[in-house]
């Protein structure tokens, strides 16, 4: 079987912040390959530098040093408003809580990233629908976030990351606000992403549950990637 | 989806939007009651006309001029029509009725006022009768007085009581006029005091002048001071509008402060509608993060921000703007014996559509600055 080539590749990469005047290191010269299609968990203990890496990753932070190289696209070197353009086109983000616009509809957040590109209006509502269709809340297109459940705004959420087509999809604690019915439909979902529309997704969590369903899994501690503990099935019960 | 998405913002909050809007309002509607009442103090500054000059005793309006001057500034170069009359300072009945009262040389006087409009057929009678008086149509309707009716007024400087039969009521060519104002003939005044206080008879508190050429004003002014320079009355000749200047300058404290209070309004409602406006950014800061995470610029999320601080000053200002018109009325109904002219001008309603325009965008200033700035993972709590 042919080897996939990498989509996403980490070099040497340091991350600090500053609090108070002190420097507190959270990645720690962190080297890493994520194949094209990788369904990848990130997790690691609190603190350890797991959102951190996914917001360099994503393109959201700066790192201190090294190199992230995604499809090939040296994103170090982008300035903030080229990021910010790469950003719309080849990342899609979930988020724990979901973070749709309350005061737009399921259709109107989910159509809110092709506002910059240049389909016509009648293209993007053939994308929005396809994307909602593709998360099943076709029936719930005019319905505002506060009317639906946790689920489904994560799955709105998922349409809304899906919609431009990204390369890559990446999703900090998507279940960790949702129930255990809610975040088995969500990670099936993703899963399904991965699989059958080849989406490079990388996934911080604390669920070992959610963490088997992804096909690779990481583990930061202390800034440092470890070897990944074994997740046996009485960590997800 | 800007548009739907500021309309939808401002609705979030419908009680903190219902009072920010209100004190918008209030504010541009008392901005422009401020602004209305320095303009009814300059109505008699503004109803003044090019063509018109006022002379008077050099020393000061209290002093009088001699009536023989007359027939030497109608001799002037440039000088069309001469008129001439007195303040009487009357009191109707009792003194809180108060209203402007000159005795005047009626055929002139009418002759160079041609924007007080007075039937022709009320025109003559006053004209021919000698204790006739003219009033204005608001102080008519205000003492319900009709055409035929005896006044009396209680001479102040003039002392004594003083007969007066109504035979005109006038009105204004323009909402600029004065229609508030009492004439008599001013040889009735003249004759009597020729009687009473001879001492006072035979002079004139103010000529009136009409001149050919406004651009030559200055020129026929001084023609005319040039004449009594060194006489024991030398004359102080000015355009109207100078004229009716001076009294405004008297009263110049007032006014500035009225102005000042005015600006203090608007600053105060500014700094409302920012505080409202930096609440409605800092609960939505992590909604702006989302939007920068998807790729929108500052400039999108600036034209939001702003878009939704000049629709909040729109509606709040717009209310006020058209509540000016009926307090203006409500104002003039109370207060009309101080501002016979009180009504919202055009230049009223531009400088409150500018308050609004500089609310609304002051307003937005700051939220907008912070939102664009802050970093995506700070906004969103990812930092760590």
């Amino acid at each position: 079987m042919e080897e996939k080539k990498a989509m996403v590749e980490l070099r040497n990469l340091f991350k600090s912040y500053r609090r108070g005047g002190q420097v507190l290191p959270v990645l720690n010269d962190i080297t890493l390959d994520i194949r094209e299609g990788d369904f990848m968990a990130l997790m690691g203990p609190s603190g350890s530098g797991k959102s951190t890496l996914l917001n360099l990753v994503a393109g959201l932070d700066q790192a201190d040093s090294g190199t992230i190289h995604v499809a090939g696209v040296d994103i170090t070197a982008l300035s903030e408003s080229e990021l910010a353009e790469w950003r719309a086109s080849n990342v899609g983000f979930i988020f724990q809580f979901y973070n749709l616009v309350p005061v737009l509809t399921a259709f109107e957040n989910v159509e809110l990233p092709l506002l910059l590109t240049p389909l016509s209006r009648r293209e993007r509502r053939e994308h929005v629908t396809t994307a909602l269709n593709l998360v099943r809340l076709e029936d719930r297109m005019e319905h505002y976030p506060g009317q639906l459940s946790g689920g489904q705004q994560q799955r709105v959420a998922i349409a809304r990351a899906m919609v431009t087509d990204p390369r890559i999809l990446v999703a900090d604690e998507p279940t960790g606000d949702l129930d255990r019915a809610s975040a088995e439909e969500v990670l099936n979902l993703m899963d399904r992403l991965s699989r059958e529309a080849g989406k490079t997704i990388i996934m911080v969590t604390h669920d070992p549950r959610a963490a088997r369903k992804a096909r690779s899994m990481k583990y930061l501690e202390k800034g440092v990637l470890a070897g990944a503990p074994e997740i046996s099935f009485s960590q997800c019960a | 989806m800007l548009l739907k998405l500021v309309f939808r913002n401002v609705l979030r909050h419908k009680l903190r939007t219902g009072l920010t809007l209100c004190g918008i309002g209030v504010a541009v509607l008392s901005f422009g009651l401020l602004r209305t009442v320095i303009s009814a103090w300059y109505a008699g500054v503004e109803a003044s006309s090019a063509n018109r000059l006022i002379t008077r005793n050099s020393i000061s309006l209290v002093f009088p001029l001699p009536l023989s001057y007359l027939e030497r500034i109608r001799g002037v170069e440039g000088v069309k029509t001469v008129s001439y009359g007195n303040w009487f300072g009357g009191i109707y009945i009792e003194e809180k009725n108060f209203f402007a009262n000159l005795a005047v040389e009626p055929r002139t006087y009418l002759e160079l006022y041609s924007e007080f409009l007075l039937p022709e057929d009320q025109k003559q009678i006053f004209l021919r009768d000698r204790r006739a008086c003219m009033v204005g149509r608001k102080l008519a309707k205000r003492f319900n007085w009709k055409i035929g009716d005896l006044i009396t007024l209680r001479g102040t400087i003039f002392p004594g009581n003083w007969e007066f039969v109504l035979r005109g009521i006038y009105s204004g060519r323009d909402n600029r006029v004065d229609e508030s104002q009492f004439f008599f003939h001013w040889d009735y005044l003249n004759e009597s005091l020729k009687k009473r206080q001879s001492v006072m008879a035979d002079q004139v508190g103010i000529y009136i002048l009409s001149v050919a050429n406004p651009e030559r004003a200055a020129e026929t002014a001084e023609r005319v001071d040039r004449i009594f320079r060194n006489s024991y009355a030398e004359t102080l000749t000015e355009t109207e509008k100078a004229f009716q200047l001076g009294f405004v300058a008297l009263t110049e404290a007032i006014l500035l402060v009225i102005q000042l209070v005015s600006f203090v309004v608007i600053v105060i409602i500014m700094a409302v509608a920012a505080n409202s406006m930096s609440m409605s950014v800092r609960e939505r800061l992590g909604e702006y993060a989302v939007f920068k995470t998807l790729g929108f610029g500052g400039p999108y999320l600036a034209a939001t921000i702003l878009g939704e601080s000049l629709l909040l000053a729109a509606v709040g200002g717009t209310g006020g703007i058209l509540l000016s018109f009926p307090a203006a009325k409500t104002f003039l109904h109370y207060l009309g014996d101080y501002f016979p002219v009180f009504s919202v001008t055009p230049q009223t309603v531009l400088f409150q559509g500018l308050a609004t325009l500089a609310v609304g965008v002051a307003a937005a200033v700051l939220p907008t600055w912070r939102a664009v700035r802050v970093p995506i993972i700070q906004a969103l709590g990812r930092v760590g």
